[in-house]
C-alpha cells in the first residue's frame, strides 16, 4: 500500500515521540541497574568479598602429635605409632567392585571393613578419599604400593595413632585415649576446636586423661580452598600445630611390669612409694586389662568380659580401692595415744583375748589372749585388745587427726582416674553424714581398722612413709614435663616426737625380723636391706557369737568375696628406708601370710633394681622363690622388651 | 512518481551499501562479543574450549548473516515477514510435537545441521510482522479496537506457545516487543493503561491462585517468585543461584579481582556460569569499572538504534528498529537484574555474551534488519 507524505510525516512524527519516551525510560531502567550495580561493588563490596572468601576458603584443623608417656627411665609407656592405612577415592577407581577384589587378593580385608567401606562411598561424594582398613603393616603397604597400576584410586596413607607397649601393665596409671565423644564433649568445658575434629583422640583414663592438657598440644590448621562442591582445589597456606610436651612419670616400668606378674592371678594391689622425693615408683593393680583394645575401640565381647570379671580388672584397685585398714591402722592409734600421753611406751595393758566395752564384747583374733602387753609387743604380735583400750584413752577425734597427717581420708593429688579419699571418721563425720551420734564402740572398732574407717593402698603407702621418715612425703607421679621437673614430694617434718616413731618403728621391725612377729616369714635376710611392716588382716563379714563360740571359720572353708582381705605394709631398709609399699590382696586371706611375701618380693625388687640374690630370702624359702622368680621372668620377658625399645 | 520509485534513486546500490552501514553499531556489537569471547576464555580456567572458539565460529557466522541481511533492500524483508513469522508459530508448533526435551523444557529442534531454539527466533519475528502490520495500516485505523486486536492475537499466539514450554523469559520478551512495537506505531494510550490496569489484577490472580485448583503458574514458577522476593530463605536450595550470583558480583568492588582470578566462578559457585549468570564472572573479575563499560556499551547500542529510527521516515523500518534494539534491551535488562537480585530468575541470556547459538545467530540477524533499514532509509 502506498502511503501519502502527510501521512509519512504524521507516522514519523509519532514514532519519534514515543521512541523518546521509550528510549528515556530505557535509560532510566538502566540507570537503575547502574545504580544497583555501584551500591553493591562498590558501597558492599566488603561485605561481600568477605562472603566470597568464606565460600572459598575453608580451615581444615592440622592435629598436633600427642605427647608421649616415658618412665623414669625413659622407656616409653604411651607411645605414637604409624599407622599405615588404606583409602581409596571412588572417582578414580572406576569399578569400584573389581578394585576392591583385586585388593583383597593382595591383603586381607575383613569382609565387614569392606561392606562398611563400600556403603560409606555411596554416600560420600565420588572425591572423598574413604578409608578401607587401617593398621596394615609396612609388608601390606609395599604390596599395594607396588600393585599401584592394577589398583586405581586405592593409595596408603600414614597417621599416627597411640600405642601402649606394656599393654596391661601400665594400664591403670597412663590409662588410654579414645575418640571424643558426645558424652566427652558434653562433660568437659573445652573450647579446644581440635575436639570437634571427628575421631579425635582424648585421653579417657588415668594420666593420659588427667594429663590431656600437657599431652594434646595445640591445634595447627591449614587453609584450604574449596569449590562449591567441597572439592579441595589447593592449600592456601599450613601452619603446623605445637605437639603436645612430653611427660616423664616416677614409674618404675621393670618395677611396674614385676609388681603386675607378682600379682597374677590376685585380685590385688601394691604401690611402692620412694622416701626421698614421694616418687611412686609402681602402683599396680590386678588384673588388670590391656588400654590398646580401648584405643581401636573394644568390642562388645571384651567389654562385657572385662565387665563380668568379679575380680574387676577395670578397677585400678592400688589407688580407687578403699578397703578397711585393719592392724596396719594400729600405728595411727597408737601414735594418737602416745603422742597425747594418755598411755606410756613401757605401761601394759592385760589381754585376756577379749575386752568388754559397755555391755558389748570386743575380741582379740587370738583366743586366748596375750596376757599384759606393751605397745612394742602388741604391734609386733597385733594385740587387739591393748588398740581397744588405749584408743578408748585417746578418743576418735584425736585417732582421725593422726589418721589425716599420716595420709588417710584426704584425696592426694595425682593425675590418676578417681583417687579415693578413703575415710578418716570422727565425730563431726557421723554427725553430719549419719546423722547419728559417735558411739564408744565405734572407737574401738576404728582403734583396729575397721568399722567405718577406709583406705586405699596408696593413703596406706603414704602413711608407712610419714611413720618411717617422720616427714610429709606427698605422693608424686609426673617427673618430668617437657623436661622441666616437677617439685618433689618430700616435706617438712611432721613434728612427731621422734622417740614414739623410734618405738613404732622398732615395733615395725621386730614385726619382720622378730621370731615371734607376726610377718616373720616374710623376713629380709640380706644385710643392709632388712625390712619392717605391718600386717592387718580385714574382716568383711561378721562373726556372729554363734559362730565364735563354735570356732571361728577358718578363710580357706570360705567363698572367695567373704574371705578377709590380706593387707601390709612396710619399709626398708630398716636404716635409711628407701621405699614404703602397702599391699592389699582382696579376700586373700591373712596379712601376713597373703600380703607380706608379695611386699617383700616388691621390695626386695625396687632395692636391688631388679631380681635380689636368693640367700636374700630365708633359707627354706629359697628353692620356693627360685621357682616363683623363674615363673615370674618367663612372663615378663622385660630384658628383650626394655633394651628393644630404648 | 511513486513514493517507493523516489525512494529507491536515492538509496545506495550495489557494494557502496557498505560505506552506509551503521559502523559504530557494528563496533559496538564486536566489542560487546569480545567481551564475551574473554568472559568464556576465562570461566573455562584460561581454555578456549569448550566455550569461546564455538562462540566466536557462531560469531563470524552471525556476522557474515548480518551483512548479508543488511545488503538486502528494507522492503523485502517488510514483505517477508509474514513468512518469517509463519514459518516461526510452525517451528514453535514443532517443537511442541517433535521438540527435545532439555533441563526440563522443551525448547529446542533438531535441524540436523544446527539445534534451533524457535523461540529465540520468534523474538524478532514477531517485532518484524507486528512492525509490517503497521506499515500496511492506514494511520487513521491505529486505534480502532479491531485493529488493536489483531496484533495484540499475533503476539499472545506465539507468547503463549512459548509460555507452554515453558519458558517465562522469552514469553516476556515477545510480549515487551510487541507491545513496544504497538506503542511507537502509535496505539493510543488509554489501551496501554488498561493493559497495565489488567497486568496488575493479573499478578493479584496469579497470587490467589496458588495452590487451589485453578493455578495459573507451575510450581517452580511460584518458588522462583518466592526466591525473588526472600533469596535468604532457602540459601542452599532455590535461593542459592542468586545469592551466589550477588556475592559474585559484589566481591568484584571497584576494580575486581582481576581477569582469570574469580574464584566464585572458578570453583563453581556460581551456576550457568557461561550462559545466563555469565555477567556475574565479568562483575567479579572486572568489578564496577568492567561491569558498568559493558552497561555503557549497551546503552549506546540501544541509543544508536533509537537515533537511526528517528532519522528513519520509513515507518516499517524504524519500528521494526525500534522493536528491535527494545528486545535487545529487554535481554540485558532482565539478565541483568536477574543476577543484581532485582528479578527473578527467568532464564534470559545476556545478548551477544552468553554462550549459546541461537540467540548469537539471531541477534546478529536482527542487528543486521536493523542495519538494513539503516542503509535503505530513505533520504
Amino acid at each position: 500500500m502506498k502511503q501519502q507524505p502527510k501521512d509519512i510525516i504524521a507516522s514519523s512524527r509519532t514514532i519519534s515521540r514515543r521512541a523518546l519516551v521509550v528510549g528515556t525510560s530505557q535509560i532510566a531502567l538502566m540507570a537503575v541497574l547502574g545504580w544497583r550495580m555501584r551500591s553493591m561493588q562498590v558501597e558492599h563490596a566488603e561485605e561481600f568479598r568477605l562472603l566470597a572468601e568464606e565460600n572459598r576458603i575453608n580451615i581444615r584443623l592440622v592435629a598436633p602429635s600427642r605427647g608421649l608417656v616415658f618412665d623414669r627411665n625413659g622407656i616409653a609407656i604411651a607411645d605414637n605409632e604409624q599407622n599405615y592405612r588404606v583409602v581409596m577415592v571412588r572417582e578414580d577407581a572406576g569399578d569400584v567392585g573389581e578394585v576392591l577384589a583385586r585388593l583383597t587378593e593382595i591383603v586381607d580385608i575383613a569382609p565387614e571393613d569392606l561392606s562398611r567401606a563400600m556403603e560409606e562411598m555411596q554416600r560420600r561424594s565420588p572425591f572423598v578419599p574413604v578409608t578401607i582398613a587401617e593398621r596394615l603393616t609396612w609388608e601390606d603397604i609395599a604390596k599395594i604400593n607396588l600393585n599401584t597400576p592394577a589398583l586405581p584410586g586405592i593409595s596408603a596413607e600414614v597417621g599416627q595413632s597411640r600405642v601402649y607397649p606394656w599393654g596391661a601393665d601400665l594400664a591403670h596409671v597412663v590409662g588410654y585415649v579414645g575418640p571424643v565423644s558426645d558424652y566427652d564433649l558434653s562433660r568437659i568445658d573445652d573450647q579446644d576446636p581440635l575436639l570437634q575434629i571427628p575421631k579425635f583422640q582424648i585421653g579417657k583414663t588415668g594420666a593420659e586423661n588427667k594429663l590431656e592438657h600437657t599431652l594434646r598440644g595445640s591445634a595447627g590448621h591449614r587453609r584450604i580452598e574449596v569449590n562449591a562442591v567441597g572439592r579441595v582445589m589447593r592449600e592456601l597456606d599450613r601452619q603446623e600445630g605445637d605437639a603436645g610436651k612430653d611427660v616423664q612419670l616416677t614409674i618404675d616400668n621393670r618395677l611396674q611390669t614385676y609388681a603386675q606378674a607378682r600379682l597374677d592371678g590376685e585380685s590385688a594391689g601394691v604401690v611402692v612409694i620412694d622416701l626421698e622425693n614421694g616418687d611412686l615408683r609402681a602402683i599396680a593393680s590386678a588384673p588388670s586389662f590391656d588400654p590398646n583394645l580401648f584405643v581401636r575401640g573394644i568390642s562388645v565381647a571384651d567389654w562385657e568380659g572385662l565387665n563380668a570379671d568379679k575380680y574387676r580388672p577395670l578397677a585400678a584397685k592400688a589407688v580407687q580401692g578403699t578397703y578397711p585398714p585393719g592392724s596396719t591402722f594400729k600405728m595411727i592409734t597408737a601414735l594418737a595415744a602416745m603422742e597425747d600421753g594418755v598411755v606410756t611406751a613401757d605401761e601394759t595393758v592385760y589381754c585376756p583375748g577379749h575386752t568388754d566395752v559397755y555391755g558389748i564384747r570386743f575380741h582379740c583374733w587370738k583366743r586366748g589372749g596375750h596376757g599384759n602387753i606393751n605397745l612394742h609387743d602388741s604391734l609386733k604380735q597385733s594385740c587387739d585388745c591393748y588398740y581397744y583400750e588405749i584408743s578408748q584413752r585417746v578418743g576418735i577425734d584425736k585417732m582421725a587427726a593422726m589418721a589425716r597427717k599420716l595420709g588417710l581420708g584426704i584425696k592426694h593429688d595425682l593425675p590418676l582416674s578417681a583417687v579415693a579419699s578413703g575415710l578418716a571418721p570422727d565425730k563431726e563425720w557421723k554427725s553430719s553424714v549419719r546423722g547419728e551420734d559417735w558411739r564408744i564402740g565405734d572407737t574401738v572398732n576404728a582403734s583396729i581398722g575397721q568399722g567405718y574407717v577406709l583406705a586405699s593402698p596408696l593413703q596406706l603407702a603414704i602413711m608407712t612413709a610419714r611413720i618411717a621418715t617422720g616427714h610429709e612425703i606427698t605422693p608424686r607421679l609426673v617427673r618430668l614435663i617437657d623436661g622441666v621437673e616437677q617439685p618433689s614430694g618430700r616435706g617438712e617434718s611432721l613434728g612427731l616426737n621422734e622417740n614414739t616413731l623410734r618405738r613404732i618403728r622398732s615395733a615395725m621391725v621386730d614385726v619382720c625380723n622378730n621370731r615371734r612377729g607376726t610377718a616373720y616369714g616374710s623376713r629380709i635376710l640380706a644385710e643392709g636391706y632388712e625390712m619392717a611392716g605391718k600386717s592387718g588382716t580385714s574382716q568383711v563379714r561378721r562373726i556372729t557369737p554363734e559362730e565364735r563360740a563354735a570356732g571361728v571359720t577358718r578363710n580357706e572353708d570360705l567363698p572367695w568375696e567373704r574371705r578377709d582381705h590380706a593387707l601390709f605394709v612396710s619399709y626398708a631398709p630398716i636404716e635409711n628406708p628407701r621405699y614404703a609399699v602397702a599391699v592389699i590382696v582382696e579376700h586373700g586371706g591373712g596379712g601376713s601370710s597373703a600380703a607380706a611375701p608379695i611386699a617383700r618380693d616388691v621390695i626386695l625388687q625396687a632395692l636391688y633394681g631388679g631380681a635380689p640374690p636368693l640367700d636374700a630370702y630365708p633359707a627354706s624359702q629359697r628353692s620356693k622363690i627360685e621357682q616363683q622368680q623363674r615363673r615370674i621372668e618367663a612372663r615378663i620377658p622385660m630384658g628383650a622388651k626394655a633394651q628393644s625399645r630404648a | 512518481m511513486s513514493y517507493l520509485a523516489h525512494n529507491t534513486q536515492h538509496v545506495p546500490t550495489g557494494l557502496r551499501k557498505i560505506w552506509y552501514i551503521n559502523w559504530p553499531l557494528v563496533m559496538l556489537i564486536s566489542a560487546v562479543a569480545s567481551a564475551g569471547f574473554l568472559m568464556l576464555y576465562s570461566v573455562a580456567g584460561g581454555s578456549t574450549s569448550p566455550w569461546m572458539e564455538p562462540q566466536i565460529k557462531r560469531f563470524g557466522l552471525g556476522m557474515v548473516l548480518m551483512f548479508i541481511v543488511a545488503m538486502v533492500p528494507i522492503w523485502f524483508w517488510r514483505n517477508m515477514a509474514f513468512v518469517a513469522y509463519a514459518a516461526s508459530i510452525v517451528l514453535l508448533l514443532g517443537v511442541e510435537f517433535f521438540g527435545e526435551v532439555r533441563m526440563g523444557a522443551q525448547r529446542w529442534i533438531d535441524l540436523k545441521f544446527m539445534v534451533l531454539q524457535p523461540s529465540e527466533l520468534t523474538k524478532i519475528t514477531v517485532v518484524m510482522f507486528i512492525a509490517a502490520y503497521y506499515d500496511w495500516l492506514p494511520l487513521e485505523k491505529t486505534s480502532r479496537p479491531v485493529w488493536v486486536a489483531l496484533p495484540v492475537i499475533f503476539i499472545l499466539v506465539p507468547t503463549m506457545l512459548v509460555l507452554k514450554q515453558p519458558d517465562l523469559g522469552t514469553s516476556l520478551l515477545l510480549l515487551f516487543g510487541g507491545a513496544t512495537v504497538m506503542f511507537l506505531a502509535g496505539v493510543h494510550w488509554a489501551y496501554f493503561a488498561t493493559v497495565v490496569g489488567a497486568g496488575v489484577g493479573a499478578i493479584v490472580a496469579v497470587f490467589e491462585s496458588r495452590g487451589t485448583s485453578w493455578q495459573l503458574l507451575k510450581d517452580y514458577q511460584y518458588r522462583r517468585i518466592d526466591t525473588f522476593i526472600d533469596p535468604s530463605n532457602d540459601p542452599l536450595g532455590a535461593g542459592y543461584h542468586i545469592t551466589q550470583a550477588k556475592i559474585a558480583l559484589g566481591s568484584g568492588g571497584w576494580t575486581g579481582r582481576g581477569f582469570m582470578q574469580g574464584t566464585q566462578s572458578r570453583l563453581n559457585f556460581l551456576p550457568e556460569k557461561h550462559t545466563d549468570f555469565i555477567f556475574t564472572t565479568l562483575a567479579e573479575e572486572f568489578g564496577f569499572v568492567g561491569a558498568s563499560t559493558l552497561l555503557l556499551l549497551y546503552l549506546l547500542i540501544v541509543v544508536f538504534c533509537i537515533v537511526s529510527a528517528i532519522g528513519n521516515r520509513d515507518r516499517f523500518a524504524a519500528l521494526v528498529t525500534l522493536g528491535i534494539a527494545m528486545t535487545f534491551f529487554l535481554f540485558f535488562a532482565v539478565n541483568m537484574s536477574m543476577v543484581m537480585g532485582l528479578a527473578p530468575v527467568v532464564g534470559v541470556p545476556l545478548p551477544l555474551v552468553s554462550y549459546g547459538g541461537s540467540a548469537m545467530l539471531v541477534l546478529l540477524v536482527a542487528f543486521g534488519l536493523v542495519q538494513s533499514a539503516h542503509v535503505h532509509r530513505p533520504r
